[in-house]
C-alpha cells in the first residue's frame, strides 16, 4: 500500500492528479514527446498525429456511448459535417482556420442535436439503427452534392493557418494538435466530475430511474449529444485540414466501427481508455504493414489484400474484446497498477 | 391498355415489387433470429452475400450439379449460421444489449473481410438458369428473373408458413420467442433452437442472395442490401414475420418509385436513401412498427 498520502482537505480528495509522483510521470512524458517530435522521423510524427486526432474523436464518442449509454454507429456522420464544414468555410468562404474550427464544431452541434432528438423516445437497439441511417444519409449526401462537396472526388483542403503562420507540416501540425487533445482530455476528465457528467452515467445506468430521482432526461441526452459530436466535429475538422484532403471514403461506415473498436478496446466509459483505443487502432495496423515486409516472398496474398485482413482484424478485435476483455485496455492498465502498488505483498 | 404515365407507374412497381421480395426473404432471417435470440444481426447483409458467393463456389468454381450445389449450399451456410452461433453469441446471453449488437458489427466486418480475401472484387455474374428474355404484359415489361424472384418468395413463404405452423421444430422456435423460461420447462432445448433459428435464418439469407446476385450482380459490397434491410424490419415490427415480408416489399416499391420520380428532378442519388429516410421517419412515429409488440419497460 502507498503510505504517507494522506488528504486532509476536500479539495486535495477531488484532485486528478493525486500524487506528485503522478504529476512528475505526465511531465516526463509530456517532455519525452515533445523532444522525441522534434527528432523523429516524419511517418511517426504522421501517425502520432493521426492519433490525437482519433482521440479527440474517440473521447466524443465515448462520452456519448460510454458514459451515457446512447449507442451510435454513426459517428463518422459527425465526423464527416465536422471536415466538410472547415473545409468548405476555409476554402470557398475564406474563413480563417481560427474562426472555421468553431463554426464547424458549432454546426456539427446542431446536427448532433437533430439526431439526439429521436434518441428521447428510442433507445438501445433502435438508436443505434437510427445512428447508423444518419451515419449513412451523411456519407451518401457528400457523395452526391456535387456542387458543395466535390462528390466522390473529394476536395483539397487549405492547410492551417494561424496569423499567417501555415502548419502543413507533421512536426508543425503537432504544436496545433496537441494542445487541443491535452485540452480535450482534460475537459471531458473534468465533464464527467460536473453534474452533467454524473447524470449522463445516472442515465446510462437506468434512464427510467434516472427520471424519476428528477434529471431532465431531455437535457442530459442532448448536452451528451451535442458535447459528442462537438469533439467529433472538431476532430473532423482537424483531420481535414492535416490531410489537405477529404472525400466520401474517408467517413464510410467502417469508419464509425473503427471508432468504436477503439472505445471498445479502450474501455467504456473511461477517459484514459478513449485515449489508449485510439493509439492502439490508429497504430496496429501500421505494425501489421511491416509483417508483409517479412512474408511478402513467401505468402505475396497479404501484401495484395491487405485491407480485407485490415477488415477480418477490426472484427476480430472487435469481438475478442468483447468476450474476453470487456473493460479494455483500461482494465488491464488497472489490474497492472493494483498489481504493482502491492507488490510484492500480492494476496 | 393504360395511359403511359400509368404504365410507367405500375412498370415501377413491379420492379420494386421484385427487388422487394429480395428485401423481404432477408428480412425474414433477421426476424427469425431477433424473435427467437433477442439478438438484432448486423451481420445478417454478410451472411447473405457470403451464401450467394458459397453457391458461386460450388456451381461456377467445383462445376457440381446444380441441384446438388444448392443442397451442398445450404448444408454449409446451415453450418456457419450454427458455428457462429455457438462461438460468438452464445456466451453473450445476458450481456449488455451494446455488447450484443457489437459483437454482430465486428461480425459483419470480419464476414466482410473474409469474402474480400477469399472472392476478391471482381465483378461476377450468376449463370442464368432461365432465359432472360423479357416478357411484356400489356404493356409492361417483366424481366423473367423478377418474375422468378417474385415466384420464390412466394414458395418461401408458404414453406415458412407450414414450417412454424405444424413442424415440431417450428413450433419449437415459436414456443422459445415467445417464453425462454417457460420452454425449457417444457422440455425444449433453448440451445438448439438458438443455434437451429442462426443455421435457418443463414439458409434463409443465403437464398436471398442467390437471387439478387441473379438480379444484378455478385459482389462483396452486394452485402450493403443488408443494411437497406433494416428499413424494412423496422417498418414490419422487429418481431413479426408477416410485417418483415410486407415491410421487405413496401420498402423496395417506396424505393423505386421515388428513384423514378424524384431522382430525375434533383439529379440523382435519392433512391439510395429513399428507404433510409422512411426509416428514420417511422422510428419518430411508431418505433414499433406495424406488427411489432410494444416493449414495456419495468425498473
Amino acid at each position: 500500500m502507498r503510505s504517507g498520502d494522506f488528504k486532509i482537505s476536500y479539495a486535495e480528495d477531488i484532485r486528478i492528479l493525486q500524487t506528485i509522483f503522478i504529476k512528475v510521470c505526465i511531465g516526463i512524458f509530456i517532455l519525452s514527446l515533445i523532444t522525441y517530435i522534434l527528432i523523429a522521423e516524419k511517418y511517426f510524427i504522421y501517425l502520432i498525429n493521426l492519433s490525437a486526432i482519433a482521440t479527440i474523436g474517440a473521447l466524443g464518442l465515448n462520452l456519448l456511448t460510454g458514459f451515457t449509454g446512447q449507442i451510435s454507429i454513426g459517428h463518422a456522420g459527425f465526423l464527416a459535417i465536422g471536415a466538410y464544414s472547415s473545409a468548405i468555410l476555409t476554402s470557398k468562404c475564406s474563413f480563417p482556420f481560427l474562426l472555421a474550427l468553431p463554426v464547424a464544431g458549432a454546426i456539427t452541434i446542431i446536427a448532433g442535436l437533430l439526431v439526439g432528438i429521436p434518441s428521447l423516445r428510442l433507445k438501445g437497439l433502435y438508436l443505434a439503427i437510427t445512428t447508423f441511417a444518419f451515419g449513412f444519409i451523411v456519407e451518401h449526401v457528400a457523395n452526391t452534392w456535387d456542387s458543395l462537396t466535390n462528390g466522390s472526388q473529394g476536395m483539397t483542403v487549405p492547410p492551417v493557418e494561424i496569423f499567417g503562420l501555415a502548419f502543413d507540416s507533421d512536426r508543425s501540425f503537432f504544436f496545433i494538435v496537441f494542445p487541443l487533445t491535452a485540452f480535450a482530455i482534460i475537459f471531458a476528465r473534468n465533464l464527467i466530475r460536473s453534474k452533467a457528467g454524473r447524470a449522463w452515467i445516472a442515465i446510462r445506468d437506468q434512464d427510467i430511474a434516472a427520471q424519476t430521482i428528477g434529471i431532465n432526461l431531455l437535457r442530459y441526452k442532448l448536452s451528451s449529444f451535442a458535447v459528442s459530436s462537438l469533439y467529433a466535429g472538431i476532430a473532423g475538422a482537424l483531420f481535414a485540414h492535416y490531410l489537405m484532403y477529404i472525400s466520401p471514403g474517408h467517413f464510410e461506415l467502417l469508419v464509425s466501427v473503427q471508432y468504436l473498436a477503439m472505445i471498445i478496446v479502450g474501455g467504456l466509459g473511461s477517459i484514459l481508455g478513449s485515449v489508449f483505443g485510439a493509439v492502439f487502432m490508429i497504430f496496429l495496423p501500421e505494425i501489421l504493414k511491416f509483417l508483409p515486409d517479412l512474408l511478402r516472398d513467401s505468402y505475396p496474398v497479404i501484401v495484395e489484400r491487405f485491407a480485407d485482413i485490415n477488415l477480418i482484424l477490426y472484427g476480430l478485435i472487435i469481438i475478442l474484446f468483447l468476450l474476453k476483455e470487456p473493460k479494455g485496455l483500461y482494465g488491464i492498465w488497472t489490474d497492472i497498477k493494483v498489481y504493482w502498488r502491492n507488490w510484492p505483498y500480492t494476496y | 391498355m393504360f395511359s403511359e404515365g400509368l404504365t410507367d407507374f405500375f412498370q415501377l412497381c413491379v420492379s420494386g415489387f421484385a427487388v422487394g421480395c429480395v428485401y423481404a426473404i432477408v428480412a425474414l432471417g433477421f426476424v427469425i433470429i431477433y424473435k427467437a435470440t433477442d439478438v438484432f444481426n448486423f451481420a445478417q447483409g454478410e451472411l447473405m452475400t457470403l451464401g450467394a458467393f458459397i453457391c458461386y463456389l460450388f456451381i461456377v468454381q467445383l462445376h457440381v450439379p446444380i441441384i446438388l450445389a444448392f443442397l451442398l449450399t445450404f448444408v454449409t451456410t446451415a453450418l456457419i449460421g450454427m458455428v457462429t452461433e455457438e462461438i460468438f453469441l452464445r456466451p453473450m446471453v445476458g450481456e449488455p444489449i451494446f455488447s450484443v449488437i457489437m459483437i454482430t458489427v465486428g461480425l459483419s466486418v470480419l464476414l466482410k473481410g473474409i469474402i474480400g480475401l477469399s472472392w476478391g472484387y471482381m465483378i461476377k455474374k450468376f449463370p442464368s438458369f432461365i432465359s432472360e428474355d423479357p416478357l411484356t404484359i400489356s404493356g409492361m415489361i417483366i424481366s423473367p428473373l423478377h418474375l422468378t424472384t417474385i415466384i420464390v418468395t412466394a414458395i418461401l413463404i408458404v414453406i415458412f408458413a407450414i414450417f412454424f405452423k405444424f413442424s415440431k421444430m417450428g413450433i419449437a422456435m415459436r414456443a422459445v420467442a415467445s417464453d425462454q423460461d417457460a420452454s425449457l420447462l417444457m422440455g425444449i432445448s433453448v440451445r438448439k433452437i438458438f443455434g437451429l433459428s442462426w443455421s435457418v435464418s443463414a439458409i434463409v439469407a443465403c437464398i436471398g442472395g442467390i437471387l439478387l446476385s441473379s438480379i444484378t450482380i455478385l459482389h462483396p459490397s452486394s452485402s450493403f442490401v443488408g443494411i437497406k434491410v433494416f428499413p424494412a424490419v423496422v417498418l414490419g415490427g422487429m418481431d413479426s414475420i408477416v410485417g418483415a415480408i410486407l415491410g421487405g416489399i413496401i420498402i423496395g416499391i417506396v424505393e423505386n418509385i421515388a428513384g423514378g420520380y424524384i431522382d430525375p428532378i434533383v439529379g440523382g442519388g435519392v433512391k439510395e436513401i429513399t428507404a433510409f429516410v422512411v426509416l428514420l421517419a417511422i422510428l419518430m412515429i411508431k418505433p414499433y412498427g406495424l406488427f411489432g409488440k410494444e416493449e414495456i419497460e419495468r425498473v
